[in-house]
């Protein structure tokens, strides 16, 4: 069930693309916990810092017309399947000209340009949105997937049996990609987990499932792009457990003082960033380069955030728009 | 006299129901940290990990578990920590639990207690937001509790916690740091209103935070001389007739104002009960007061233009008395 360690063939433009998207995930955290901290943002944000590898080497293997679902730890996806960072500010925001106008915020970050059917407040409500997703583009001949990134919290709710089950029995187009950080808000997963592992679960619905360092982007990339082949393939689904860590707190306002000191500090001893820094240097790139990504991501998201900070609020109109077309949702309506 | 905060006079209450009987234990995910709200900081230490249990993501296994060990002989005290996520359970609060004395001909009941945080709370959007209490009054065999003072909470959970039936307890999360006079730990009665503030020309009927929004419009009706009699009801199954008929009796106006959607709101039911049986009594129109049908928005201003302000009470209740 492990990942095949294969002799590495770095393709380093690839690697330097996902360096600079690892970047620019963790730019645009940094700076939303900034708006956080400025009370910008009111509602509660999940960061996805320590965690990019896996968005990166997820992302990198979908197609913009590929369907993505993600948690309420979803900036990360979505900046990577691609949408714009500027309306992702400006949502988080509140303001005019976010991805839903302001009406959704964090949690619910979507951008279905780009085939990302958002975020989610209820943990593991998107593993059923995939499974339908990828039900749909079956229907219609399409050779497009879905794909579906929760937590390891997540696999103790129905839909993850549910869910992976119907992927299955209709041999759908999705994959499904646990980001298995150890921890399902304060409580840490393994103490309310049975069983030997999310892997474990799936492979007894006959899923094949891979476990992989979630903080090696590399081993992240080869093994969706594996799985998205054989997805593509007709094979049916395919399921992913990437290991990892957040290294903030569950969202901007937790401490997260039930993680010992040294076992943090331990994490950012392999944050997925440093760690592909690391091997690009090995393999002869030059650090005026890496640092210049890292340069470039956070001008990007500081000028993303001073913008965002002059958007207007939406219009009050706005309260009343996309409810549902039947009726008028206004009390004194008719 | 104990000035304590919303939360802590729940917590104090179940302390006390833990230590006076074993088999009260409380079940929900991460409580063995004290709970998301920290609702619960303190009892890991005192009663262990049974009694207090951490649990999986598993809301329909916690809820449809606590059926079972409510069954059982004992008295779980569930934790939603959203009402939002008490959806994933439905099936075993309406189907089982509500049901299953009824069903089995009184064999058994099912004394449980489910907290399900509730209402707005600063830019917390759709799924985290949302007052359904008007659900659970719909369906025979629940209790609906929605405390809006730490007294409140206090009694109420006691009574609660000692209830045979099971009881949807919903808590306001923008209450949680609410300080208030907590005179005794007396169980307060379920179905029996408190009169908030005393007044003779017209009746607001509420629960929950937007008591003290009803509370605020009528010290500012006051001083342009209309006194608004503000009742809580606390509960909202059973709820008081009785206090309700007899303000409006007196004051001859009614005004029912609650946080959730006005649609299919509780408030429609007050509102067509008094109507019914005052109709001859009335110098005004019975008015409801409640948000528009749209899911809550995640922006400051248009969360905002949803809420039931005090500024929105006394816009009405100044148009009622004028009548
Ligand atoms: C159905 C449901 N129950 C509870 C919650 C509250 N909650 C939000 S995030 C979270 C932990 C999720 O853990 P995991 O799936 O591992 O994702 P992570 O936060 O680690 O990314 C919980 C319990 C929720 N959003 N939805
Ligand atoms: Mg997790």
């Amino acid at each position: 069930m492990s990942a095949s360690k294969t002799a590495r063939n770095l393709d380093v433009d690839r690697l330097l693309g996902h360096h600079r998207l690892m970047w620019r995930i963790r730019a645009f955290e940094e700076a939303a916990l900034q708006a956080n901290t400025e009370k910008l943002v009111l509602g509660a944000i999940h960061p996805s810092i320590g965690q990019e590898g896996i968005a990166v080497g997820v992302c990198s293997n979908l197609r913009r017309d590929d369907i993505l679902t993600s948690t309420h730890r979803g900036h990360g996806h979505t900046l990577a399947k691609g949408a714009d960072a500027g309306a992702m500010m400006r949502e988080l925001l509140g303001r005019e000209g976010g991805n839903s106008h302001g009406k959704g915020g964090s949690m619910h970050i979507a951008d279905f340009k780009v085939g990302m059917l958002g975020a989610n407040g209820v943990v593991a409500a998107n593993i059923h949105i995939t499974a339908g997703a990828a039900h749909a583009i079956k229907l219609r001949g399409e050779d497009r997937i879905a794909c579906s990134i929760f937590g390891d919290g997540a696999i103790n709710r129905g839909p993850f049996l549910e869910g992976l089950n119907w992927a299955k029995v209709f041999v759908l187009p999705a994959l499904y990609v646990c980001e298995d950080n150890g921890y399902a808000s304060t409580t840490r997963t393994a103490a309310m987990t049975a069983g030997p592992g999310a892997a474990a679960r799936a492979e007894a619905l006959g899923i094949p499932s891979v476990e992989v360092d979630g903080n090696d982007v590399l081993a992240v990339d080869e093994a969706v792009a594996d799985a998205v082949s054989a997805i593509r393939g007709g094979g049916g689904p395919r399921f992913i457990v990437a290991e990892t860590y957040r290294l903030t707190g569950h969202t901007a306002a937790d401490p997260a003082t039930y993680r010992a000191p040294d076992e943090v500090e331990a994490a950012w001893r392999r944050d997925p960033i440093a760690k592909l820094a690391q091997m690009l240097a090995d393999a002869g790139v030059r650090g005026a380069d890496l640092a210049e990504n890292e340069r470039a991501a956070k001008q990007e998201m500081d000028a993303v955030y001073t913008e965002a900070k002059a958007a207007p609020w939406p219009p009050l109109s706005r309260g009343y728009e996309d409810v549902q077309d039947a009726g008028d949702p206004r009390v004194e309506a008719f | 006299m104990a000035v304590m905060t919303y939360a802590d006079a729940a917590k104090t209450t179940l302390a006390e129901e833990m230590r006076r009987d074993p088999l009260v234990w409380c079940l929900g995910e991460d409580l063995g940290r004290g709970g998301v709200f920290g609702q619960y900081k303190g009892l890991p230490e005192e009663f262990g990990p049974q009694r207090i249990s951490d649990a999986p993501i598993s809301e329909a296994a916690i809820l449809g578990a606590a059926v079972g060990a409510a069954m059982t002989g004992t008295r779980p005290v569930v934790e939603m920590r959203f009402a939002d996520f008490a959806l994933c359970a439905v099936d075993e609060l309406v189907n089982q639990a509500a049901k299953a004395r009824y069903m089995f001909g009184g064999q058994t009941k099912v004394p449980l207690v489910v907290r399900e945080p509730m209402g707005m709370w600063r830019s917390s959007a759709a799924q985290h937001s949302q007052s359904l209490e008007s659900w659970y009054t719909h369906i025979p065999g629940l209790v609906v509790v929605c405390p809006a003072t730490p007294h409140d909470n206090r009694g109420l959970l006691k009574t609660a916690i000692r209830s045979d039936d099971p009881v949807v307890y919903m808590e306001h999360k923008n209450l949680w740091a609410l300080e208030g006079e907590v005179p005794d730990g007396d169980p307060i009665p379920f179905g029996v209103a408190r009169i908030a503030r005393a007044g003779t020309d017209v009746t607001i009927v509420s629960w929950s935070a937007t008591v003290h929004a009803a509370t605020e419009a009528a010290e500012s009706l006051a001083s342009e001389g209309i006194e608004a009699e503000v009742i809580d009801l606390r509960t909202l199954w059973p709820w008081d007739k009785r206090a309700v008929f007899a303000s409006v009796e007196k004051t001859g106006r009614l005004i029912v104002a609650h946080e959730s959607v006005q649609v299919g709101g509780f408030g429609a039911e007050v509102a067509a009960t008094v109507a019914d049986a005052l109709f001859g009594k009335l110098k005004a129109p019975v008015k409801r007061l409640g948000s528009p049908r749209v899911p809550i928005a995640y922006a400051p201003p248009l969360e905002d233009m949803l809420r039931v302000t005090p500024a929105k009470i006394a816009e009405m209740a100044r148009t009622l008395v004028q009548q």
